[in-house]
């Protein structure tokens, strides 16, 4: 028991574990530029409520002025919800708790 | 024929400098009265619309919709402020005052967060909804308020930026703990205050 312990954790045998290497979510800053700086209305999107893929430019939009509120038009739940500070700093907020994933191809690739 | 002309210039120009005194800071004057919706338009039937106090209250309260029309009415008119710029002045509505609604209640809670048909949410303190500053209205220039501006009924809490005056509200939560809206949870402002321009989180 005691060996099995010692080999889970990472430091104390020498394994080096994704938990050892943790960076912060700055290292990521290139993943994520490739993914939110593509075209996103032929991206598909599962709805977390009904489970219902189609493309995010298919989703119903409400919200106005205020904010984009996309949602499924199978069971009208919000999927993702933007809001862009006018003025100021120009801040986004963005909830995409509604969705349990999005597929994204990125153009040109079919 | 130029004295009634001069005189009625006069008249305009000192009623828009009224006007423009009961304009919170970045706002703009609207005749119309804009929609705006963050979801679908709920069409609730009359015989199914509830209202409930519920959360942190010795008995929680529900009247229906019969219930809630044989309660004291209050018609009340008041300047309206939109976060999106728009206000609209001496708008007049009818309906119930939170306090009426409270009335008698024993609580601890010192929030509440009002919950609506189309799961909109928005929060308020629980100060901000008494002491003759929130209405449940249910009509809108004598007529009945229409689905689009939030009918059957809505709260009207016009101090606040009107994403608080929350449409097709069923009810209010009371809450020990703040809870954060719909739209306060995504960058508005947690409270909201026309006149000191309390548009997104930090302002």
């Amino acid at each position: 028991m005691n060996e099995m312990s010692k080999s889970g954790q990472s430091g104390t045998t020498g394994e080096r574990s994704d938990e050892a290497l943790r960076l912060d979510g700055n290292a990521a800053a290139g993943l994520l530029a490739e993914v939110f700086a593509v075209e996103m209305t032929s991206a598909q999107s599962t709805c977390a409520g009904c489970g219902q893929t189609g493309p995010v430019g298919m989703l119903l939009l409400y919200g106005g002025e205020m904010g984009a509120v996309l949602r499924c038009p199978a069971c009208e739940r919000v999927q993702v919800r933007v809001v862009r500070e006018r003025g100021r700093a120009g801040r986004y907020w963005v909830d995409m708790r509604g969705m349990t994933t999005l597929r994204i191809t990125p153009s040109g690739l079919g | 024929m130029s004295i009634p002309f001069v005189s009625r210039g006069f008249t305009g120009r000192r009623q828009r400098s009224e006007e423009a005194q009961r304009l919170p800071p970045g706002q703009y004057l609207v005749r119309g009265f804009p929609v705006l919706s963050a979801g679908p338009t709920p069409r609730t039937p009359l015989e199914r619309w509830d209202f409930s106090i519920v959360g942190a209250v010795d008995q929680p309260r529900r009247w229906t919709w019969q219930e809630f029309q044989q309660l004291p009415q209050e018609t009340i008119t008041k300047d309206i402020h939109c976060v999106t710029k728009w206000s609209k002045l001496d708008t007049m509505w009818t309906g119930v005052s939170l306090d009426t609604l409270l009335q008698g209640m024993t609580t601890s809670a010192k929030y509440v967060l009002a919950f609506c048909d189309g799961d909109y949410t928005t929060n308020l303190p629980l100060d901000d909804v008494t002491g003759g500053k929130a209405w449940i209205v249910h009509a809108y220039a004598g007529a009945p308020l229409a689905p689009e501006h939030g009918g059957p009924a809505r709260l009207l809490a016009p101090h606040l930026y009107f994403w608080k005056s929350a449409k097709w509200v069923r009810g209010l939560r009371l809450l020990a703990e703040d809870e954060p809206g719909f739209w306060e949870s995504l960058g508005y402002h947690n409270y909201g205050d026309p006149w000191k321009e309390q548009r997104y989180a930090g302002d």
